[in-house]
């Protein structure tokens, strides 16, 4: 079966920073595998990458079977991303941004695929309302629902519940639940919201200074490290400690 | 068929912003208005204080103006429509879509030309009404002349953008600036002969100033100058041509360097 990602050996440097040093991993399809790691450790380049929105200095990424350095456009039309620090337009509504991107994507009968994304969303109650005059929580479901709109095979998330209230937070960690188990998606997750990665994903790939340092299932890493929770693993591996486990 | 649709795509997001946004709409017209006034009044006076045919003088000012608004409503439009993605932080999200870069450049082209013709088309009709001046009637190369101004406007604009895609938001300002500063070497309202000397080889590097060499003889002796209209077209493939380079160049660094993740900043 072909990997839904397969990252080899991905390095990018910034004239004298090196942001993303020399990481490979695999994502089988239908997983849905957490990226932890502190503020610089190289989460957002390794997504942008993973986008085609960044050329790597080094290294391979192969999307959905699509060679991303010579084919990204194939690979982009059957994934998306969702990021509460990427705006949609405010001043469009949330059915015309829905529509838009609708078109970008090539979706067969919007109107019909944006009914049933503001039925499972709840968007009901806004779909005409201005994106930008959107309380937090819906920016989070309209962004949700932009990154559902072509139905993707791959879903890339940043932070999907940041800034949310612990209420909206579980109920789109629930949705996502749900979504990945009916739809078979592959979903990469990258959060700072522990709880969220243990709930959520099957594998984690814990990144330092640009670098993979542990990797493996939630309970693997809980073992390895003696702790209760991944986010005392967490500061282990941000606080150097794993020397002092090993 | 796809690709139509995706340029839709991205028109549809400008037209339904125009759509929510009145002042918008508003600005598209106002300037062109503005310029066809001041200047429609400026050569009535001049015509009868000079004593010069009237109907040749206002056809030659008025001509150029709305000549010049189409070059410059064709720049903006296709700058700003950019710029509207910019500033709304959306262009990660139209990159990571299937979108390629030629097609929103498509995208903006339409746009611009839908941007133009709201602009022009209104200080054309007062032109009429007011000063009795009909565009129209410099006849069928009117739309050879049109055309070449909107391409001069397409490609400073594409030259902008690459320079916004390579120095970020903070050359925003030469979107404003870039064309009308070249509007003393267009030879809008004065031939070029006008000029300098040593000003008149860069003057004669631009399509608009052999465009309006051409408007003149048209307006002022009936004449259609062929050799300033295959002069204006032969600039504007070169120089389009250039300046997708320069965009394709650009685009490929910033995807390189990271400036598509933060252009706004």
């Amino acid at each position: 079966m072909t990997d839904a990602i397969h990252v080899e050996s991905l390095t990018k440097r910034y004239r004298e920073t090196l942001a993303v040093d020399d990481i490979s991993f695999r994502v089988r399809p239908g997983e849905t595998i957490g990226l932890l790691g502190g503020n610089g450790a190289g989460k957002t380049t390794t997504i942008a990458m993973l986008l085609g929105l960044l050329v790597p200095t080094a290294g391979r990424i192969t999307v959905l079977g699509h060679d991303m350095a010579r084919n990204r456009f194939a690979a982009l039309a059957k994934m998306n991303f969702s990021s509460p620090y990427v705006a949609l337009p405010a001043r469009l509504s949330v059915a015309e941004n829905l529509r838009v991107y609708g078109h970008l994507y090539n979706v067969r009968h919007i109107e019909r695929r944006i009914a049933e994304l503001a039925h499972e969303l709840d968007l009901h109650g806004f779909l005409d309302r201005s994106a930008g005059k959107l309380s937090a929580g819906q920016k989070t479901r309209v962004a949700l629902a932009k990154s559902l709109i072509n139905r993707p095979e791959l879903l890339l998330l940043d932070e999907p519940t940041a800034s949310l209230d612990p209420d909206t937070g579980d109920l789109v960690r629930s949705w996502l639940e749900r979504y990945r188990a009916e739809s078979g998606c592959t979903v990469l997750l990258a959060s700072h919201n522990m709880a969220e990665v243990e709930r959520l994903c099957s594998h984690v790939l814990m990144m330092k200074q640009g670098r993979i340092v542990d990797r493996g299932t939630p309970s693997e890493l809980l073992t390895r490290y003696n702790r209760v929770d991944l986010e005392e693993v967490f500061l282990d591996i941000a606080r150097d400690r794993q020397a002092e486990i090993a | 068929m796809i690709p139509l649709r995706r340029i839709w795509g991205l028109m549809y997001r400008h037209l339904a912003l125009y759509r929510r946004s009145w002042p918008r709409l508003v600005d598209l017209a106002y300037w062109p208005i503005m310029q066809m006034i001041i200047w429609g009044f400026t050569s009535h006076f001049f015509a009868n204080r000079l004593g010069s045919a009237p109907a040749v003088t206002v056809g030659m000012l008025l001509g150029g103006v709305l000549l010049w608004e189409t070059a410059l409503r064709s720049h903006l439009g296709f700058a700003v429509t950019f710029m509207e993605e910019v500033w709304s932080r959306n262009l990660g999200h139209v990159f990571i879509s299937p979108l390629r870069p030629w097609e929103m450049i498509a995208a903006l082209t339409a746009m611009a030309a839908v941007r133009t013709a709201l602009g022009v088309v209104p200080a054309s009709i007062l032109a009429a009404l007011l000063y009795h001046f009909n565009i129209i009637s410099v006849g069928p190369v009117l739309v050879l002349f049109l055309l070449n101004l909107m391409v001069m406007g397409w490609w400073v604009a594409l030259g902008c953008i690459s320079l916004i895609l390579s120095q970020g938001g903070g050359a925003e300002s030469l979107v404003w600036s870039m064309l009308p500063g070249l509007a003393p070497l267009a030879a809008v309202y004065y031939p070029v002969a006008i000029l300098p000397h040593w000003l008149q080889p860069i003057a004669l590097a631009l399509p608009a100033a052999h465009v309006f060499e051409g408007l003149r003889a048209a307006v002022g002796q009936g004449v259609i100058r062929w050799d300033q209209l295959a002069w204006a077209s032969g600039l504007n493939a070169l120089w389009l041509s250039a300046t997708a380079l320069l965009f394709w160049q650009q685009f490929q660094a910033a995807r390189r360097n990271g400036a598509l993740m933060n252009i706004g900043e």
